[in-house]
């Protein structure tokens, strides 16, 4: 577990969107700290590190919970490295999602929901990405990838396979510091 | 060929970037604006061109800003909803993600026809991708003196910013967007109050559409009544359209409203036909929400006329015989699609995202899914389709928001356009295993 503190490059992003919102809205920084907390602290939300969110914002720690328990894109218990995102809705379905989630789950000996022995790999099912003409589709930290046959998705698993970071959604490069 | 306008430059090597968008006469919206315009000349352009939210809703854009409260001393914002969400639609991330700057462009001419000084655009999180494109088109426009202080020498300044969401669908719904974009859970208010009289911060808001906002500039560039020329009837202009399911060309399509849909799913310009020469068996056009319509009254209404895509086409015959035009996002089923398991698909999708403020909603949606997936499974009973015709029925018009209406519509329309399906599943559960597995058309293995 990494310590629940950002370094100063992170910290000078936080103060860089909390100027976005006019004084004294700094809680609408919530949902982008929340984001960074995520990438930064071993891709979930321990209750410390929420705790650490209120701080920086000024906020209640239950302001914090209430938020990021409602979110489906907010961990809050522990994943994999590869956090395997697998979207299921409709077009995706009509297009074989239900294979690829059975797929992987039969590679990886896991069940949509559970994470791998080894703590390499959480497989998740997910409502529609917005991917519905490039179906079937799955989300791994900020990529997409699309147009999946179990080719793709088998060398999707051997790549992550000798990865040691974790999957991301953002980086500390992803916004614009105003 | 179709009129294209958002789309025209959308092939353009280089179109992402600041120097090339401004070679194809980029950001000229801005610079007439600003300098040559007041902000109720630019309303009302937009009102006389007739431009409708492309959002869903379908709402006209000018009346919308026309009521935008403008008290002294009060800061007005404008918010770009960028949480595309809406299952089958995708039309929003391609614009944003191929010509940031289009919406940039009509952010800034729109802000300034509002009086706002700080903008926001709100993009789903699982967009962070996108995020990063918007955030670099954004550093261009500031540095090229089209955002912040004093733009283009003139007094207007305006601050744009991204804000990222985090999955949750609805954050679409534009209250509950605000409330997510001061850090809260995505509840949706009870209107009245509507945004325009007290949005973001309690102060006057204008949430729109990443592609409503992005037909600005062409409307304020070459006028109102020449945007009103383009489409049919009360539907001006283009719409984007996102094509999915079983056709051999899916994508995002630009056409001028009025086209056949005929023409829509079976011309080589769209769709190119339905995928391993199949047969159509049904459309769900305008996003996950809006009624499905079996082949027959897609392509032709119920007084027989061949069916438009457009707003007063799609919806002609009420939901007995008719749907919406909606996202635009339009999902096409092949004669082995099994209604019953799409339906499925789309009951957990709202169960799972209901906000969980109203009951009608909250219980209403959970007992849609488990009955449908007893039915899919082939343990239901004719009792269970009758008891998910009324739980529907139940929801609709008794919730905050439309996400209540946005689930029970599509559980209607396939009881009202399928029965005979749903009486099959729960009669012979035997022969299940036969349709189940259709969308295997599409081979994954060699794909």
């Amino acid at each position: 577990m990494s310590e629940i503190k950002f370094d100063d490059n992170s910290l000078a992003l936080v103060q860089s969107i909390i100027k976005r919102y006019p004084e004294g809205k700094q809680k609408s920084a919530l949902l982008p700290l929340l984001h960074l907390a995520q990438a930064e602290f071993d891709g979930w939300l321990s209750v410390p590190a929420m705790d650490y969110v209120a701080s920086l914002l000024s906020i209640k720690p239950i302001e914090v919970y209430e938020v990021a328990s409602f979110y489906s894109m907010f961990n809050l218990k522990p994943v994999g490295k590869c956090l395997i995102e697998v979207c299921r809705t409709s077009s995706c379905w009509l297009r074989g999602a239900n294979e690829i989630v059975d797929h992987i789950g039969n590679k990886l000996g896991i069940k949509p929901g559970e994470t791998t022995a080894d703590g390499k790999f959480t497989l998740k099912t997910v409502e529609c990405l917005g991917s519905c003409g490039t179906a079937p589709m799955l989300q791994i930290g900020d990529k997409f990838h699309e147009d999946l046959t179990f080719d793709k998705v088998d060398s999707l698993l051997d790549e992550w396979s000798n990865k040691t970071e974790h999957s991301k959604y953002l980086d500390v490069n992803t916004f614009r510091k105003n | 060929m179709s009129k294209k306008i958002l789309l025209e430059h959308i092939n353009v090597p280089g179109i992402e970037t600041l120097e090339v968008y401004r070679s194809k006469g980029g950001y000229s919206s801005v610079e007439k604006a600003l300098k040559t315009m007041t902000q109720d000349a630019i309303v009302e352009e937009v009102k006389k061109s007739g431009l409708r939210g492309r959002g869903g809703a379908g709402f006209p854009t000018g009346m919308k800003w026309s009521f935008l409260a403008k008290p002294e001393g009060v800061a007005r914002y404008l918010v770009c909803n960028a949480d595309e969400s809406e299952p089958g639609t995708f039309k929003d991330r391609y614009l944003m993600e191929k010509i940031p700057h289009l919406l940039i462009e009509g952010m800034i001419t729109s802000s300034f026809a509002l009086g706002a000084n700080t903008s926001y655009i709100y993009v789903r999180g699982e967009y962070f991708y996108i995020i990063k494109i918007l955030e670099k088109a954004i550093d261009d426009a500031y540095k090229a003196g089209l955002l912040g202080k004093n733009i283009l020498g003139t007094d207007y300044s305006l601050d744009l910013h991204v804000q990222a969401g985090a999955g949750a669908y609805i954050c679409g719904e534009e209250t509950a967007l605000l409330e997510s974009l001061e850090g809260k859970r995505g509840n949706p208010r009870i209107k009245p109050p509507f945004p325009a009289i007290a949005g973001l911060y309690a102060c006057p808001t204008i949430v729109n559409n990443v592609e409503t906002l992005a037909a600005v500039p062409s409307i304020v560039n070459n006028g109102g009544e020449w945007y009103a020329g383009i489409g049919i009837g009360r539907s001006t202009g283009t719409k984007l359209i996102s094509a999915s399911g079983h056709i051999n060309k899916p994508g995002v399509y630009e056409i001028e409203m009025g086209i056949t849909v005929e023409d829509f799913i079976y011309s080589d310009e769209y769709c190119g036909g339905i995928k391993n020469g199949k047969k159509l068996k049904a459309v769900v056009a305008g996003g996950s929400s809006v009624p499905i319509l079996p082949a027959d009254l897609i392509l032709t209404t119920a007084n027989g006329e061949k069916r438009l895509m457009s707003y007063e086409s799609l919806a002609d015959g009420g939901f007995a015989s008719g749907t919406m035009l909606g996202s635009g996002g339009f999902i096409v089923m092949d004669e082995t699609t099994s209604i019953v398991e799409n339906l499925y698909t789309f009951a957990r999708f709202y169960h799972h995202e209901s906000c969980g403020q109203c009951s009608p909603c909250r219980e209403g949606t959970a007992w849609m899914e488990k009955i449908l997936h007893k039915i899919k499974d082939g343990h239901g009973t004719l009792a269970d389709v009758d008891l998910l015709w009324e739980i529907q029925s139940k929801i609709e018009g008794n919730t905050i928001c439309p996400l209540g209406d946005a689930a029970a519509w599509p559980v209607a329309s396939a009881i009202r356009h399928f029965k005979a399906e749903f009486e099959d599943y729960v009669k012979n559960p035997s022969s299940i295993s036969k349709v189940k597995h259709y969308h295997n058309m599409n081979n994954l293995a060699t794909a």
